[in-house]
């Protein structure tokens, strides 16, 4: 965490997080909360089966699959910047935080194409309860994406290692719960 | 007492005294309406001493605050009050505004007037020239506090007690806005109202607790501070989405009932890390401070806020189990013990912990100040339970079977009989209190050998 060398590891675990204790704060928030939302899908959705595999054929699945390779190599990115700025290369540390900002903005268009293609086909979140929670899940999910993005650029300002692991903490954060909304949400049948 | 301006709290502290007491006496009289709906209904009717007993609570609770404001800060801080004198004229608005207040409610002056005329939604009832007053005697308040802050020491437990205080102020600016459209009434209502008691009120609890602990336990400040950030982030990260909840039935698009039963679920989690901070904090301690009623009170105070905030809250807040209990007795339940375990509680150990500083005598009466604590709390967890009980009955029969309201009210007579007498017992325990704390001790109740043991 800090610069200062350790021979003894902490005895406290939470000392021992990479990044800073608040964002696993955040980051379990998160998780609570779109682990709640999936599970109220789940239970909504043993209501009415085939109406939700109905609602769920009007999502772009191959969109949905370019967007889950695009999040999670942009995350691999961020992942490489941390490991850079360890070794002490900046310039490099900027330019794969800059491509994994690029990668979240790509996933904003497609994601964006879904949600306008969405809207003019009629959808809205009272179409049905499968649309409340796919408008809710993704869109809440878009948000952090925006926020996520706002973040890399932060940390590529004030590149310091501590900020380095606590910002790409949370675009981890933001595609790992992508790559459990898009099979639960666009595959399950 | 370090800051001659701390003397500040006492004067804060006499006033919001003086309301509790307006406050339990009105709630015992409505627990007696309950139970003889005719009486007084002439001279007083239900509604306006509703509107005593919630308004009454909210501006000593208030009072309180800005007290125990006054009192931690120069000692945060590390230096005086930057105006006393201010101080005390922003003590006179709220009295001032709160005598108007308590005047026009009672004869219905000025009826339907725009600037003198009681504005008739709940809990925000002042009429317009006493919101003014509040807003002025809030940007006194602030411009006081936030200098002394600005020139002085800055901690966690100032700034995020601050946070808290400016966030009040702010929010009640939604008080002025009143659309024609019912459904807009009550979603910018609730900015007010929730935002406040769910939101930043949680911030300003927290840091006065936090405070409270630092003196009481002697735990190191660097792991107080961990602990506060951690319960301010995860209050703010629920509460404000949290708001949701009250949005279900108003007429809101139907994804509120999501988000509101989500957000407002983990509201749980700030309170029972309250809770847990304050008996970690007892335990880690190494302090054993003379103070034990102050302790006792911080103690109850997290233990019934996670209990009547979190648990009880948590017991209506999902949209479906809230579309059955909504208005019901369940809610009043819920009502009475997260604002008496938060914010009651929270107020009295406060001036539980300052009164003997302040007036410059050793923890007097102590013995007495925890007997009050156990007879107002278990009177207040007797009527919430009581009320429970009431609730769920009253459920059954108005919202699954179908009979009318003021059948279902006769069936709940009995309830009302039990929480009319825990009302007097929660009376009595206030009485108690304020002997307590006002009248100055003759003797010294010297420590039993138990707590002697443990002293050493």
């Amino acid at each position: 965490m800090s610069g200062t060398a350790r021979t003894i590891p902490s005895a406290d675990p939470l000392e021992q997080l990479p990044g800073d204790l608040m964002m696993w704060v955040l980051i379990v928030s998160e998780l609570l909360v779109f682990g709640a939302g999936l599970a109220a899908f789940l239970s909504v959705r043993i209501t009415d089966p085939a109406g939700f595999a109905a609602a769920q054929d009007h999502l772009h699945r191959a969109a949905a699959g370019i967007n889950t390779v695009v999040l999670v190599t942009s995350g691999f990115l961020a992942a490489l910047a941390v490991r850079a700025r360890c070794g002490g290369r900046r310039g490099r540390t900027r330019l794969l935080l800059a491509a994994a900002a690029l990668l979240g903005t790509v996933f904003l268009v497609v994601k964006g194409w879904e949600f306008s293609d969405a809207f003019a086909a009629g959808l809205s979140t009272e179409t049905h309860p499968f649309f409340t929670f796919y408008f809710l899940l993704t869109g809440f999910h878009f948000a952090h994406v925006v926020a996520g993005i706002v973040i890399l650029a932060l940390i590529g300002w004030k590149d310091s290692p501590h900020s380095l692991e606590v910002g790409t903490a949370f675009w981890h954060m933001v595609d790992l719960v992508w790559v459990i909304l898009f099979p639960v949400l666009y595959l399950l049948r | 007492m370090k800051y001659q301006s701390q003397k500040i709290a006492l004067a804060y502290m006499y006033v919001a005294l003086a309301l509790f007491t307006v406050q339990v006496l009105m709630g015992l009289l409505l627990g007696y309406i309950y139970v003889q709906p005719n009486f007084l209904s002439e001279i007083l009717p239900f509604n306006i001493a509703r509107m005593l007993h919630t308004n009454s609570l909210v501006v000593w609770l208030i009072t309180g605050f800005f007290g125990a404001a006054y009192f931690l800060i120069p000692e945060e801080s590390e230096r005086e009050i930057h105006s006393p004198m201010l101080a005390y004229l922003q003590l006179l608005i709220l009295v001032v505004g709160t005598a108007g207040v308590v005047v026009t409610y009672l004869f219905n002056l000025f009826d339907g007037n725009f600037l003198l005329g009681n504005e008739g939604r709940e809990f925000l009832e002042q009429p317009k020239w006493v919101k003014a007053g509040i807003v002025v005697a809030a940007l006194i308040f602030l411009f006081n506090v936030t200098m002394t802050v600005l020139k002085g020491r800055k901690t966690a437990v100032t700034n995020i007690l601050l946070l808290g205080l400016w966030g009040l102020a702010l929010l009640f600016l939604f008080a002025f806005y009143n659309p024609e459209n019912l459904a807009l009434d009550k979603q910018y209502w609730w900015y007010v109202v929730h935002l406040w008691v769910e939101g930043v009120w949680e911030l300003i609890m927290a840091s006065i607790l936090a405070y409270l602990m630092l003196k009481l336990t002697g735990v190191d400040r660097e792991v107080v501070e961990k602990w506060l950030y951690v319960i301010v982030a995860t209050a703010l990260f629920s509460g404000i989405l949290g708001t949701g909840h009250h949005y279900y039935w108003i007429g809101t698009p139907g994804y509120w009932q999501w988000i509101g039963s989500i957000f407002s679920s983990l509201e749980v989690i700030p309170f029972f890390a309250m809770m847990s901070f304050a008996f970690v904090m007892v335990w880690k301690g190494r302090r054993n401070h003379p103070n034990r009623a102050a302790l006792l009170w911080s103690l109850g105070c997290a233990t019934l806020a996670f209990f009547g905030a979190g648990v009880w809250g948590f017991l209506h807040t999902l949209h479906g189990v809230n579309y059955y209990t909504h208005g019901t007795q369940i809610t009043a339940a819920h009502g009475h013990l997260a604002f008496f375990g938060a914010y009651v509680a929270l107020n009295l150990a406060v001036f539980t912990y300052m009164a003997p500083i302040l007036r410059g005598r050793d923890p007097y009466n102590q013995v007495l100040n925890m007997a009050s604590f156990w007879l107002m709390s278990s009177g207040m967890v007797f009527m919430t339970v009581t009320l429970t009980f009431a609730g769920a009955v009253q459920t059954h029969l108005q919202r699954v079977m179908g009979m009318n309201f003021i059948e279902v009210q006769d069936q709940l007579a009995i309830f009302f009989w039990m929480r009319f007498g825990s009302g007097v017992a929660v009376v009595l325990g206030v009485l108690l209190f304020l002997y307590s704390v006002l009248v100055p001790g003759r003797e010294v109740v010297a420590p039993g050998p138990a707590v002697q043991a443990a002293a050493e």
